[in-house]
């Protein structure tokens, strides 16, 4: 391969972690904004987010892709930039998912804790603030890097509207080379590279997080997802 | 913004089409999955490291670099190496690998659930491996693991859209010919949407019920 066509692997993984950074960042938003509404006390607010993810995780990310670039721009009147457009579907899409990994790492607080907070007369702010969220946020790490590796491939879904991310360029490399094989193992290596700095990356926040509220990080286990039910189980 | 039922007639018979071929990708796709998730689950109990090694580092690789890269991998690749499919066989091959190490891993969870008292009453019965096997442990493992592995097929259903950019008509393939030939990009798109939420939710609602009865 040439150095110029190095140089436009280069810009694709610019793109895709760019990508990757502003999805996440939106996914993290609605996961937490929708994942805390769903355990509001009134039935209205449960039932619109409880909609929102069925309908999110209901239908494919591809296809909210072609929404928001068609669609969107056809129903409204206004065109996103394609980095925009992109993160927009990915967050919308991956943070129903993130939804239900906080709604279930709020669940599973122990009762008395929020009882607790009741007794000591907090606000329901207060209690979310300062004793739910800093118990459940440091289990929702691994479920939460797991989703973030799915995220990770879910930005490859991107090239197919054109965007110059890490696959879109994998595709020009080849018509310029026809060397299909070498081309797509290296970009299958760039993707699993980026998916490993990650789940480092994630496991670090864990024993950071957990340390914080005086658990010691579990031993580092040979098999990563032993719950494997984030994007790819519907039902949890 | 404008909706013309007119469009959604027009486009309803290639909806059918696609929603044929999806299906038949999903079929085909989870037989793969779940059969191929076996052998994977299967040869990580090996006793020796040198067949668990490998497979564990194989299909980490496959579980954490994007399905669509794959299929591109597989469909631009395999004919260079004089094995030309057509492109759903492809699709079919691809999603079914991708996702046979998501069902491998719910098929190690299930076999390490079974009690060991039933791996010592099948030694106790002098039971040779592959009635253990065959008999005992898989018959309990796999029972506890159908709802999860449902899961992965409702997963699999929302993975293949992917299988329109190596030029399968599926749902999503179908949808954007009839956009692109008629300029009418929302009602075909929104229908697909609309046709697989309205898949997936009762399917998922389905799972839950089944995971009531099997998982207890």
């Amino acid at each position: 391969m040439t150095s110029g066509l190095w140089e436009l692997v280069l810009k694709g993984i610019w793109t895709t972690v760019q990508l990757l950074v502003l999805s996440a960042a939106l996914a993290t938003a609605v996961s937490f904004t929708v994942g805390i509404a769903r355990t509001h006390r009134l039935w209205i607010v449960r039932f619109l987010a409880g909609f929102y993810t069925e309908v999110f995780r209901g239908t494919s990310a591809l296809i909210m892709i072609f929404w928001v670039f068609f669609v969107l721009p056809l129903a409204f009147g206004w065109q996103l930039v394609p980095l925009w457009a992109g993160t927009l579907a990915l967050g919308l899409t991956y943070g129903a998912y993130g939804a239900e990994i906080v709604r279930g790492a709020l669940n599973s607080v122990d009762p008395a804790q929020r009882e607790g907070g009741i007794a000591l007369s907090f606000t329901p702010w207060q209690r979310m603030r300062k004793i739910l969220l800093p118990q459940a946020v440091p289990e929702m790490i691994p479920p939460f890097s797991n989703l973030l590796v799915e995220l990770l491939k879910g930005t490859a879904l991107v090239s197919v509207m054109g965007m110059g991310d890490l696959a879109f360029s994998g595709n020009l490399v080849r018509l310029a080379l026809q060397e299909s094989a070498q081309i797509y193992t290296y970009i299958l290596l760039i993707y699993f590279v980026i998916a490993f700095l990650l789940t480092r990356l994630m496991r670090g926040l864990e024993n950071r997080l957990k340390a914080g509220v005086g658990k010691a990080p579990e031993p580092a286990v040979s098999v990563r997802r032993s719950e494997t039910t984030t994007v790819g189980g519907g039902v949890s | 913004m404008k909706w013309d039922w007119g469009a959604v007639r027009d486009f309803l018979p290639h909806f059918w089409d696609g929603l044929l071929v999806t299906l038949q990708a999903l079929v085909l796709g989870s037989l793969i999955a779940f059969v191929l998730g076996l052998v994977w689950a299967l040869l990580m109990r090996t006793p020796t490291r040198w067949v668990r090694w490998p497979v564990g580092v194989v299909t980490e690789f496959i579980r954490d670099t994007p399905l669509l890269v794959q299929l591109f991998f597989l469909f631009y690749v395999l004919p260079e190496w004089g094995l030309a499919f057509s492109a759903l066989t492809t699709g079919v091959v691809a999603i079914g690998l991708h996702y046979s190490t998501y069902t491998m891993q719910v098929y190690r969870a299930g076999i390490e659930a079974v009690p060991a008292g039933q791996w010592e009453a099948a030694t106790a019965l002098s039971l040779p491996m592959r009635r253990t096997w065959t008999a005992v442990i898989l018959p309990q493992a796999i029972r506890r693991v159908v709802p999860a592995l449902g899961n992965y097929v409702i997963s699999m259903l929302k993975d293949t859209p992917m299988l329109m950019a190596i030029t399968v008509l599926d749902m999503l393939g179908e949808a954007r010919l009839f956009s692109q030939q008629h300029f009418q990009f929302t009602e075909p798109l929104t229908v697909i949407g609309v046709a697989f939420v309205l898949i997936s939710y009762p399917a998922s609602l389905l799972l839950r019920a089944l995971e009531r009865r099997l998982v207890r």
